[in-house]
C-alpha cells in the first residue's frame, strides 16, 4: 500500500518520536510512504483565524503537490498530525463546496505554477489507514510482545473525530477505533470518557490558565481510572499533556506522573522493535516505570466479584474485541 | 407481433368530462379549450359529448354524467380530473346509478399529473389533451365487468397480545365472532404489563390490564396461542390460510395447574432480558410474571441444565401433577388456521441506548432506561417498587431524566416518540413520591397534548421538579471538582439561560425512543403490507383510513403503526375490530375484478407462466394440456399476461388492446399540442 | 442555442398502481415541478409490462420510455418487479441490436413516498433523451416492420405516410 506522506512541522521537531515510530512500523504493515516534496506549513490552528485565504492557499499548495504523486488510482495522502489532517481535509472539502474559494485559492497557487482540483486527493489520518486499510487482524498478526498488564487511556483529541468531515470514520462522540487497536496490542484499555475533549491547543500561549485547567481535567480522569499512560495520536495533545504536566502539578498541587506516548510507539514495542528506533526517551514524563509493568505473561482473567445479592444486574455490553 | 388494436370498437358513444377542480386544474389548464377540442377532434374516435364543469365530483357534476348516459345513450365515460386513487370509485358509482357498467368509466389525472406539476399554461393544456386522447382510445376497449364476490370467514386472526391486540380480540369476541390471538412471548400483556403507573391518572397498569388479560384467557370465542409465531400466510381476504408455529414449552398445558413448584425448584437463575428489561432475574423454567395469561410456564432450553448438560430434571421430579406436566420431549407444533381477516398489533421495541455511548448506558451503573425504571418502581418488580441505585440499596438524592433519547435526532430517529414527555413527567413524579429526591428533567420541547396531560405537567411543576431546556451533551463520571466526585454529571446547554451547565446527579433515566420491531420488514412482507421509511407499518390513509392497509383483509393497530400512548393504542385496537366486525356482518366482500385468465384454445401448454405467480394462482392441467388460473387466488398483477409467448393470457382492465390504444392516444398530439404527423417535433426556442 | 437544446422529446411512462403511480400522485400533491414531456400509463404492476408496449410506444413516435415500479423487495405483488427487471435487461439488449440507444428506455424504482425522486427521475430522463435527440422511429418503421395501420390513423404505418420527420428540415 503506497501513500503520500505529509509529516508537517511537528513531526520534524517536538513529535519526532511519532515520525520515527511511524516509519519503523510502516514497513511491517506493508505501508510505503512517499513524502510530498517541498511541502510547507499547514497553518496549524491559529492562522485560520488571522487570515482565511492565505491559510487555505498554504494548505492548497500541499494538496496540489500531493496530487502530482503518481500513485495507483486517486492519490491518498496521510497526515499523522491531527491538525495537519484536519486542515488538509477541510480545505479540500470547502474548496469542493465553494467554487469561489476554489477559484481564489487556485489564483494564488497559479503564482507558483500550481493548480488543485478539489476532491483529487484523498486525505487520511495515520490511525484511519492502520485500522481501515491494514486492519486489526493484520496488526494482530505482527504482535510478538503483547503489552500485557499495561493500562492505557486512549486519547483521540478533538480534531480527527469531527462529524463534518467528508468521511467520519468513527463515532464522533465516543470513538473506539484506537481502543480496539490498543487491545489488539495486548494492553488493557481503561474507560476514558474525556477521550475527545480539548487538550487546550495553543491556549497555552494565549491563556495559560484556561489551558492548564483543560489539561488537568484530562490528567485527572486518566489517573481516576488508574491508567499507566495516556496514548495519543496528535503532536499537540502529546505536547500539552506531557510538557505542561509539571506546570499543572505546580499550579494545582497535584502529583501526576502520567507518561503520554504515541500509539505508533506502542505498536513498535508490541511488534518487538528496539525502543531506540521508536523515539522513546524524548518524553518529559519518563515512560520507563510504566513500560516496566509490561509483563511477559497475560494477566490472569479478572476475577468477577460476585455482586451482593440485592444488587441489580448491569446491562449486557457487546463483548470486547 | 400485433401491436395495433383492430377498429372493431369505434362505434362507442363516449362522453368526456373535464373537471376544473375549482382553480386547482383550471388555474393552469384551459379546461374549456380542452373540452371543446375533445368534442371536436375526438368525434371520429367516438366522443359524442365533451363538457367541462367546476367540480365533477360534486353531486351536480355526477348528475351531469348520469343525465348524459341516460339521455345521450353514452356507452363509455372518460373523466379528466384528479388521481383515480381519489375518485375512481365516485365516478364508477355514478355510471352504475345511470345503468352503465362501472368498469366502462376511465379516469384521466390532469391535476396530479398536469396542473400541479407543470408551470406553462399552453404546454399543460396540450398535455391534458393528450392524456384525454389516451383515455378515450383506451376506454373503447373496456369491457363490462362484475366485481368478484368473496365470502368472509367469520374467524379473525389477531397477531400480538399487547393492549392493542387484547382490545381488538375482546371487541370481536364480545360481538360473538371467533378470534385466534397469537403472541410470541409466553404470556400476553405486552409492554403495558411491564409498566407501573400510567399517565396522567396514575392508574396502576396491572390493575387495569390484568382483568382484560383474564377475560382473553377465559373468553369462549378466543383461542389463545402464546409462545407462537405466524410462519406463513396464504390466501386472500375472506379466506386466509395461516400457518402458525407453536413453540415447544416443554410443559403440558392440559395437565399443568400453574402451581409454580417447578419454578421454585429450578436451580438456574438468569437475567430476564424481556419482561424485567434486564433488571431482574428469572429461572430457566419460568412464567413472565405472576399474573401471566396463560398461567403455565415455559422452559428456556438455552439456560436449562437438562437441555444443556443432560442432567437435573428438578422441575419434572417436583411436579405434583399426575401424569407429570413437564415433558422434555415436546416438539414445536405447526398448525394451520383459516381466517377471514387479520389484525396486526405487533407493537414496538425500545431504542437501544448503547447506541449513544456518550450517555453512558451500560458503562455507568446508575444510568437506567425508561423500561428499566418502569420495572424499578413497579411494586412487583425486582426491588419491590423501591427506587434505588444499581447496588440495590441506596436511594438516590438527585435524579436526572433525559427526554428524546434516540428521538428527534437526525442521527437516530428524526420522529417524535410521542410518549416520552408524559412518561418522563410521570417518572419525575414517582421519583419525588418514592424518594423525595431532587429531580431534573432535560427536555427539548415539552409536548403534552390530549386530555388532562398539560394539567399533569402543571402538577409536576408545582411539585418542584426542575426543568432544563436543552439537549444533553454527555452523561459522564469524569469529575472535575470535588463536588462532582462519585456522581454522574449531566452536561447540558441550558438554552433558556444560554449557559453550559454541569448537574451532578446520582441516577439518570433515559427516556428512550420507540422503534419498530427489528423484524417489522419481514413481518410486513409475510402479510403482504408495507413499512414506511422509518419502519412502521403503513396505513391505507394517514387520516381517513388509519387502521386499514393497502392489502384487503389486513388491518393494523397500536404502536406497530407508529409511536402512540395507551389511549390511542386502545382506540386503534377497537377501531380495527370495528372494521373487521363490519366485514363479517356483510358476509362477503366485492373485489376489483382485475384478474388474468387463460384462453384455452391459444394456450400451447408451454408452462412458461407457471412459475411466475407468487400467489400460486397458476396451475397446469395435465389432463387438458393447458394452464389454468384460479381467479380467487389471482391478484391481477398481470406478470403472466406479459410473459405468455402465445398471447393466450388476458388481463381484464389491463388488456394489451387497452394499453396499445392508450399509447396511440397519448401520442396523438406532440409536445406543444399540435397533431403529430407533420414535421412539427422541432420546436422554436425551448419554452422555459 | 444548439439544435438539441430545442428538441422536446415525448416520453411514455409506465407506472405500477401501488408505488410509482402514487409517487406521481405525491409529486402532484406536493406541487413538485417536472417537465411536461412524459405521459403516463397506469398498470397494476411493473410485471405487467409487456416489452411490446415499449416497442409500440417507440414505433408510434415516443422518443423514450420510462418504466417505473416499486423498489425491489417492496412489490405489492411480492416479487413481480424483479421479473420486470429481468425483461428490462433483455429488452435493452434487443434495442441495441435494433440500433436504438438503450438509454431511451429506463427502469426506475420509486416508492409511494418518493414523489421527489419521481420528479427528479422524470426531469433527468427528459434531459437525457433531449440530448440523444429524436428517435424518429415511425419513419424507420415505415418500411413495413409494422402491420396494418391502426384505426385512428395514428398507427406507425399511418405516421409514416404523413410524417417524414427529417431533422434537416427543422434546422434553422
Amino acid at each position: 500500500m503506497k501513500y503520500g506522506y505529509y509529516p508537517g512541522c511537528s513531526l520534524e521537531r517536538n513529535a519526532i518520536a511519532y515520525h520515527e515510530s511511524a516509519m519503523a512500523v510502516a514497513p511491517l504493515l506493508g505501508i510505503e510512504f512517499v513524502e510530498v516534496e517541498d511541502w510547507n506549513c499547514c497553518g496549524a490552528t491559529e492562522y485560520m483565524s488571522v487570515h482565511m485565504l492565505p491559510a487555505y492557499a498554504l494548505i492548497g499548495r500541499n494538496l496540489a503537490l500531493a496530487a502530482q504523486h503518481q500513485l495507483n488510482g486517486k492519490p491518498r495522502l496521510v497526515a499523522p498530525c491531527s491538525a495537519c489532517f484536519l486542515n488538509l481535509a477541510k480545505t479540500d472539502k470547502y474548496m469542493a463546496e465553494d467554487p469561489r474559494l476554489a477559484r481564489l485559492v487556485n489564483e494564488a497557487l497559479a503564482a507558483g505554477g500550481l493548480h488543485y482540483k478539489p476532491g483529487s486527493v484523498q486525505v487520511r489520518h495515520l490511525l484511519h489507514i492502520i485500522v481501515e486499510d491494514v486492519g486489526y487482524e493484520a496488526v494482530a498478526a505482527k504482535v510478538v510482545k503483547p503489552l500485557y498488564n499495561l493500562r492505557v487511556a486512549p486519547y483521540y483529541g478533538c480534531l480527527i473525530v469531527r462529524p463534518t468531515l467528508q468521511q467520519p470514520f468513527d463515532n464522533p462522540e465516543y470513538p473506539t477505533s484506537l481502543d480496539r487497536l490498543l487491545r489488539v496490542l495486548g494492553a488493557k484499555v481503561v474507560d476514558f470518557p474525556v477521550k475527545t475533549h480539548c487538550c487546550g491547543g495553543h491556549m497555552t500561549q494565549i491563556s495559560e490558565e484556561t489551558a492548564l485547567e483543560l489539561i488537568r481535567r484530562l490528567l485527572k480522569n486518566a489517573a481516576d481510572y488508574g491508567a499507566d499512560m495516556i496514548v495519543t495520536l496528535c503532536p499537540m495533545c502529546q505536547l500539552n499533556l506531557d510538557g505542561y504536566q509539571e506546570q499543572v502539578n505546580r499550579r494545582f498541587g497535584t502529583d501526576y506522573r502520567i507518561p503520554v506516548l504515541y500509539f505508533t510507539q506502542l505498536m513498535g514495542l508490541a511488534f518487538g522493535l528496539p525502543p531506540e528506533i521508536l523515539g522513546f526517551g524524548k518524553e518529559f514524563v519518563d515512560a520507563g516505570p510504566a513500560l516496566a509493568k509490561i509483563g511477559a505473561e497475560p494477566p490472569p482473567p479478572e476475577k468477577k466479584e460476585r455482586p451482593p445479592k440485592e444488587a441489580l444486574p448491569m446491562p449486557a455490553m457487546p463483548a470486547e474485541r | 407481433m400485433s401491436t395495433a388494436p383492430s377498429s372493431s370498437k369505434s362505434q362507442e358513444r363516449i362522453g368526456v368530462y373535464v373537471c376544473h377542480c375549482g382553480s386547482n386544474i383550471a388555474g393552469l389548464v384551459d379546461v374549456k379549450d380542452v373540452a371543446q377540442w375533445a368534442g371536436r377532434e375526438l368525434a371520429e374516435d367516438g366522443v359524442v359529448i365533451a363538457r367541462d364543469y367546476q367540480f365533477m365530483c360534486s353531486n351536480l357534476g355526477q348528475e351531469l354524467i348520469e343525465a348524459d348516459i341516460k339521455e345521450q345513450g353514452l356507452t363509455r365515460v372518460v373523466v379528466a380530473a384528479c388521481s383515480p386513487h381519489l375518485h375512481e370509485a365516485t365516478f364508477r358509482t355514478a355510471c352504475q346509478r345511470a345503468g352503465l357498467n362501472p368498469y366502462l368509466c376511465e379516469m384521466v389525472s390532469i391535476r396530479e399529473q398536469v396542473s400541479w406539476v407543470h408551470t406553462d399554461r399552453d404546454l399543460a393544456t396540450a398535455k391534458a389533451k393528450a392524456l384525454i386522447a389516451g383515455g378515450v382510445e383506451r376506454v373503447a376497449w373496456h369491457e363490462p365487468l362484475e366485481p368478484l364476490i368473496v365470502p368472509i370467514n367469520p374467524t379473525t386472526l389477531v397477531v400480538g397480545g399487547g393492549i392493542a391486540g387484547i382490545q381488538a380480540a375482546l371487541e370481536i369476541a364480545d360481538s360473538g365472532y371467533p378470534v385466534i390471538l397469537v403472541e410470541r412471548e409466553p404470556s400476553i400483556g405486552g409492554h403495558m404489563a411491564q409498566f407501573d403507573k400510567t399517565f396522567p391518572t396514575l392508574d396502576c397498569a396491572a390493575c387495569i390490564l390484568t382483568p382484560k388479560m383474564v377475560a382473553v384467557g377465559s373468553h369462549p370465542n378466543i383461542t389463545l396461542l402464546t409462545y407462537s409465531e405466524v410462519e406463513r400466510v396464504d390466501g386472500y381476504v375472506g379466506s386466509f390460510l395461516v400457518t402458525i408455529r407453536k413453540k415447544a414449552r416443554y410443559v403440558n398445558a392440559e395437565t399443568c395447574t400453574g402451581c409454580g413448584l417447578c419454578i421454585e425448584k429450578c436451580p438456574v437463575r438468569v437475567v430476564d432480558e424481556v419482561f424485567e428489561a434486564g433488571l431482574g432475574y428469572r429461572k430457566a423454567v419460568y412464567r413472565s410474571f405472576p399474573q401471566a395469561v396463560p398461567k403455565y410456564p415455559v422452559i428456556d432450553t438455552e439456560h436449562c441444565t437438562y437441555f444443556q448438560r443432560g442432567k437435573c430434571k428438578a422441575c419434572q421430579i417436583f411436579c405434583p401433577t399426575q401424569p407429570k406436566s413437564i415433558n422434555f420431549e415436546q416438539k414445536d407444533e405447526i398448525i394451520q388456521v383459516e381466517v377471514g381477516n387479520i389484525i396486526l398489533a405487533t407493537g414496538y421495541e425500545l431504542f437501544d441506548c448503547r447506541r449513544i455511548p456518550q450517555y453512558g448506558y451500560g458503562r455507568l451503573a446508575n444510568v437506567y432506561t425508561s423500561l428499566e425504571f418502569e420495572r424499578l418502581c413497579n411494586a412487583a418488580g425486582p426491588t419491590g417498587g423501591e427506587v434505588v441505585l444499581r447496588d440495590g440499596v441506596t436511594k438516590p438524592k438527585t435524579v436526572g431524566i433525559i427526554h428524546c433519547v434516540g428521538s428527534r435526532d437526525s442521527k437516530y430517529n428524526s420522529y417524535c416518540s410521542v410518549i416520552c414527555c408524559m412518561q418522563s413527567l410521570k417518572f419525575a413524579h414517582l421519583v419525588k413520591e418514592r424518594t423525595g429526591a431532587e429531580v431534573y428533567n432535560f427536555y427539548i420541547d415539552m409536548r403534552t397534548p390530549f386530555k388532562d396531560y398539560d394539567e399533569f405537567y402543571q402538577k409536576v411543576l408545582a411539585e418542584g421538579v426542575h426543568f432544563v431546556r436543552g439537549r444533553v451533551a454527555e452523561v459522564t463520571d469524569a469529575a472535575r471538582h470535588p463536588g462532582e466526585e462519585g456522581k454522574i454529571i449531566v452536561q447540558v446547554e441550558d438554552t433558556l439561560i444560554g449557559r453550559q451547565r454541569r448537574i451532578p446527579v446520582d441516577m439518570v433515566i433515559l427516556s428512550a425512543a420507540l422503534e419498530p420491531r427489528r423484524d417489522a420488514q419481514e413481518v410486513a412482507h409475510k402479510f403482504g403490507i408495507a413499512c414506511s421509511a422509518n419502519g412502521w407499518f403503513i396505513e391505507k390513509h394517514p387520516k381517513l383510513d388509519p387502521v386499514a392497509t393497502m392489502t384487503e383483509g389486513i388491518f393494523i393497530a397500536g404502536c406497530a403503526q407508529g409511536p402512540k400512548d395507551i389511549p390511542a393504542t386502545v382506540a386503534q385496537g377497537a377501531a380495527a375490530a370495528a372494521r373487521v366486525i363490519g366485514r363479517i356482518h356483510q358476509g362477503h366482500l366485492a373485489l376489483e375484478p382485475v384478474r388474468a385468465s387463460v384462453i384455452a384454445e391459444r394456450c400451447s401448454g408451454c408452462r412458461i407462466c407457471n412459475n411466475l405467480c407468487p400467489f400460486n394462482a397458476i396451475s397446469f392441467r395435465e389432463d387438458l394440456g393447458v394452464t389454468e388460473i384460479n381467479p380467487a387466488l389471482c391478484q391481477g398483477c398481470g406478470t403472466c399476461v406479459a410473459a405468455c409467448p402465445a398471447g393466450a393470457i388476458t388481463g381484464t382492465q389491463f388488456s394489451n388492446e387497452q394499453v396499445f390504444a392508450q399509447i396511440e392516444g397519448l401520442l396523438m398530439l406532440d409536445f406543444s399540442g399540435a397533431p403529430r404527423g407533420a414535421a412539427v417535433r422541432m420546436l422554436e426556442p425551448a419554452l422555459s | 442555442m444548439s439544435e438539441s437544446e430545442r428538441f422536446e422529446p415525448l416520453i411514455i411512462g409506465f407506472t405500477c398502481n401501488w408505488c410509482s403511480y402514487r409517487a406521481a400522485d405525491l409529486a402532484g400533491t406536493s406541487r413538485m415541478k417536472y417537465p411536461p414531456n412524459v405521459r403516463l400509463i397506469r398498470l397494476m404492476c411493473s410485471g405487467r409490462l409487456d416489452p411490446t408496449f415499449v416497442l409500440k410506444a417507440l414505433a408510434n413516435g415516443a422518443d423514450g420510455v420510462l418504466i417505473t415500479g416499486c423498489h425491489p423487495g417492496e412489490c405489492h405483488y411480492l416479487e413481480q418487479n424483479y421479473k420486470a427487471m429481468r425483461r428490462y435487461y433483455l429488452l435493452r439488449a434487443m434495442l441495441t441490436q435494433m440500433g436504438i440507444e438503450p438509454e431511451r428506455v429506463r427502469l426506475v424504482w420509486a416508492s409511494a413516498a418518493e414523489g421527489a425522486r419521481f420528479a427528479e427521475e422524470v426531469t433527468r430522463m427528459v434531459e437525457d433523451v433531449r440530448r440523444l435527440g429524436p428517435l424518429n422511429w415511425p419513419a424507420i418503421a415505415a418500411d413495413g416492420a409494422e402491420p396494418a395501420a391502426s384505426r385512428n390513423g395514428h398507427g406507425p404505418a399511418a405516421a409514416a405516410e404523413t410524417a417524414p420527420v427529417v431533422p434537416e428540415e427543422a434546422k434553422p
